[in-house]
C-alpha cells in the first residue's frame, strides 16, 4: 500500500457565525513529524478534526492521496488515520480493552489483538496497568493509554492534538519520548498541535505556524 | 395483635412448607413480570437509545411523554386495556381479556416508559468525548452507537431493574385485565388484595413477605450495579 498524502485547500470553518478557520491550505506530503503551533483558540484543533475527517469544512477541500490517486472519504480511509484528542475519551473498562477497541471493531482475531495490544502497552510503558480500569489511571497515564490505543491500529497518519496539555512534567517527558520513538520508527506520518515552542522544536521536522485561523507561510 | 402474630406464624408455615398454591402464584407472578420486562426492554431500550443519541424534531416531546408516562396510574392503563380487549372492544376478537397475556401487556405498558426514559437519561450522561473517541478509532456509525450504549450499561441495567420492580409491585392494571382467576391469572399482588378482603391474612402475609424479599433482592442488585458503575479515581 502506498503511503498517504494529505492536501488541504482553502479550508474555511465557522461556529455560530464566528470564523475559526480562514483559507487554510497545506500539503502534508513528506514523511516525518509536522508540528502545528499557535496560541490557544487559533483553530489548530478544528483544523485537525477536519483533516482527520471527523468534521466537514464549510468551504474548501480535504483530500487524501495514495500516490497520485485521490481516495474516497469512506470508512476504509477513515481507518487509515486517527486523531488523539487532548482529553482522551476513556471507556469504562480495563486499559487492555480500551486499547483493543480499535482492533476489535475491525474484527481482528483474539490472539492477534492480544499480541498487538501487549506491544502497544509496552511501547507506552503501561503493560503493568493492563488490567486496571482505565478510568482510574492518572491524567498522564490516560494520555499514554490514548496514544497506545491510537498506535495499535497502525494508522498511516496520526494527529495528536495537544498531547501534553493536561499532564504533569514527568508524563510530558515520557510522552515526548514516545513521540520521538514513534518518529524514529517512521511508521506513521505524525501531525501534532502545540502552543509550546520548545516542544515544537524538540518533536517536529517541520513547524507550521497558525494564527487567527490561518496557516502562516513558512 | 394476637391475630397478626398468628397470621405471621401461618404465613411462615406456608413459606417453609412450600405450599403449592403459594408457589404457583409466585411462579406466575415472576413469569408475567419477567416476560413483560423483556418486552418493555426490547421496545424501551431502542427508544431510549434513539432519543439519547440522535437529535430530531419531536425528540423533546417524546422525552417529556416518556417522563410523564413513568408515573402512569396503573388503574388507568388497566381501564384502557380493558376497553380495548373486552369483547366489544377493537381487540376483543383476540380473546385476551382475563389471561396472563393481557397482564403481560399491561405490565409491559407500565414498564416501557421506565426503561425508555431511564435509558435515555443514562445515555445522555455519557460524555460526548466517548462518541468522538470511537469515531477517531475508525468506528462505523452503528459501532459508535454500541460504544455509547455500552458506556451507559450500568444506568441501563438500573433502568431495567427499576422497571422490574414496578412490574412486580403492580396491582391495579393486572387486577382489571387479569381478573384474578385462581390458578390462571392470580398473581402475588392481586392475591394479597383479594385475601385481605376475605380476611385470610396468612396467605396475604406470606405473599407480602415474599414480595418484600423479591423487592429487597431487586434493590440489592440495583445497588451493586450502581456501585459498580461508579469508578473511584485512585
Amino acid at each position: 500500500m502506498m503511503s498517504l498524502k494529505l492536501i488541504t485547500s482553502h479550508i474555511y470553518k465557522s461556529y455560530d457565525g464566528k470564523p475559526v478557520l480562514r483559507d487554510c491550505s497545506f500539503s502534508f506530503e513528506k514523511s516525518g513529524t509536522y508540528v502545528l503551533m499557535g496560541p490557544n483558540g487559533c483553530g489548530k484543533s478544528t483544523f485537525l478534526r477536519i483533516c482527520a475527517l471527523l468534521e466537514e469544512p464549510d468551504r474548501g477541500e480535504v483530500n487524501y492521496f495514495s500516490g497520485n490517486a485521490l481516495l474516497k472519504k469512506n470508512i476504509e480511509l477513515k481507518r487509515r488515520v486517527t486523531l488523539l484528542l487532548p482529553r482522551v475519551g476513556v471507556f469504562n473498562t480495563s486499559s487492555f480493552k480500551n486499547v483493543a477497541y480499535g482492533l476489535r471493531i475491525r474484527g481482528m482475531r483474539v490472539k492477534e489483538v492480544r499480541d498487538k495490544v501487549g506491544s502497544a502497552l509496552e511501547f507506552v510503558g503501561l503493560m503493568h496497568k493492563k488490567n486496571q480500569n482505565a478510568l482510574t489511571l492518572s491524567s498522564g497515564e490516560t494520555q499514554r493509554m490514548g496514544i497506545a490505543r491510537a498506535l495499535v491500529i497502525e494508522p498511516e497518519i496520526i494527529f495528536l492534538d495537544e498531547p501534553t496539555a493536561f499532564v504533569d512534567e514527568e508524563n510530558k517527558e515520557i510522552i515526548e519520548d514516545i513521540i520521538l520513538r514513534l518518529k524514529k520508527s517512521g511508521t506513521s506520518l505524525v501531525i501534532i498541535t502545540t502552543h509550546d515552542r520548545i516542544q515544537a522544536e524538540k518533536l517536529g521536522d517541520w513547524l507550521l505556524l497558525m494564527k487567527d485561523g490561518r496557516i502562516l507561510p513558512s | 395483635m394476637e391475630s397478626i402474630i398468628e397470621g405471621f406464624r401461618k404465613a411462615f408455615s406456608l413459606i417453609f412448607t412450600l405450599d403449592p398454591e403459594l408457589l404457583s402464584i409466585i411462579f406466575l407472578s415472576l413469569e408475567v413480570s419477567v416476560i413483560a420486562l423483556i418486552v418493555a426492554t426490547a421496545a424501551g431500550l431502542p427508544v431510549g437509545s434513539l432519543t439519547g443519541l440522535k437529535r430530531f424534531p419531536g425528540r423533546g416531546l417524546i422525552v417529556s411523554l416518556l417522563n410523564t408516562f413513568m408515573g402512569l396510574p396503573p388503574v388507568v392503563v388497566g381501564l384502557f386495556l380493558y376497553l380495548l380487549l373486552s369483547r366489544s372492544g377493537p381487540l376483543g376478537f383476540m380473546a385476551l381479556l382475563y389471561s396472563p397475556t393481557a397482564m403481560i401487556i399491561a405490565q409491559s405498558i407500565l414498564a416501557f416508559p421506565i426503561v425508555a426514559a431511564l435509558s435515555h437519561s443514562a445515555i445522555i450522561k455519557v460524555e460526548p468525548v466517548i462518541k468522538q473517541a470511537s469515531r477517531t478509532l475508525g468506528a462505523k456509525p452503528f459501532q459508535v452507537t454500541v460504544a455509547v450504549v455500552k458506556e451507559a450499561r450500568y444506568g441501563i441495567m438500573s433502568a431495567v431493574i427499576a422497571a422490574l420492580g414496578r412490574a412486580m409491585a403492580e396491582v391495579g392494571a393486572v387486577l382489571i385485565v387479569g381478573g384474578n382467576i385462581a390458578g390462571f391469572t392470580r398473581v402475588m399482588t392481586t392475591t394479597i388484595a383479594l385475601e385481605t378482603d376475605k380476611g385470610n391474612f396468612e396467605l396475604a402475609l406470606a405473599l407480602g413477605i415474599i414480595l418484600l424479599m423479591i423487592s429487597f433482592v431487586i434493590n440489592m442488585v440495583l445497588y451493586v450495579i450502581q456501585k459498580k458503575g461508579v469508578v473511584q479515581a485512585e
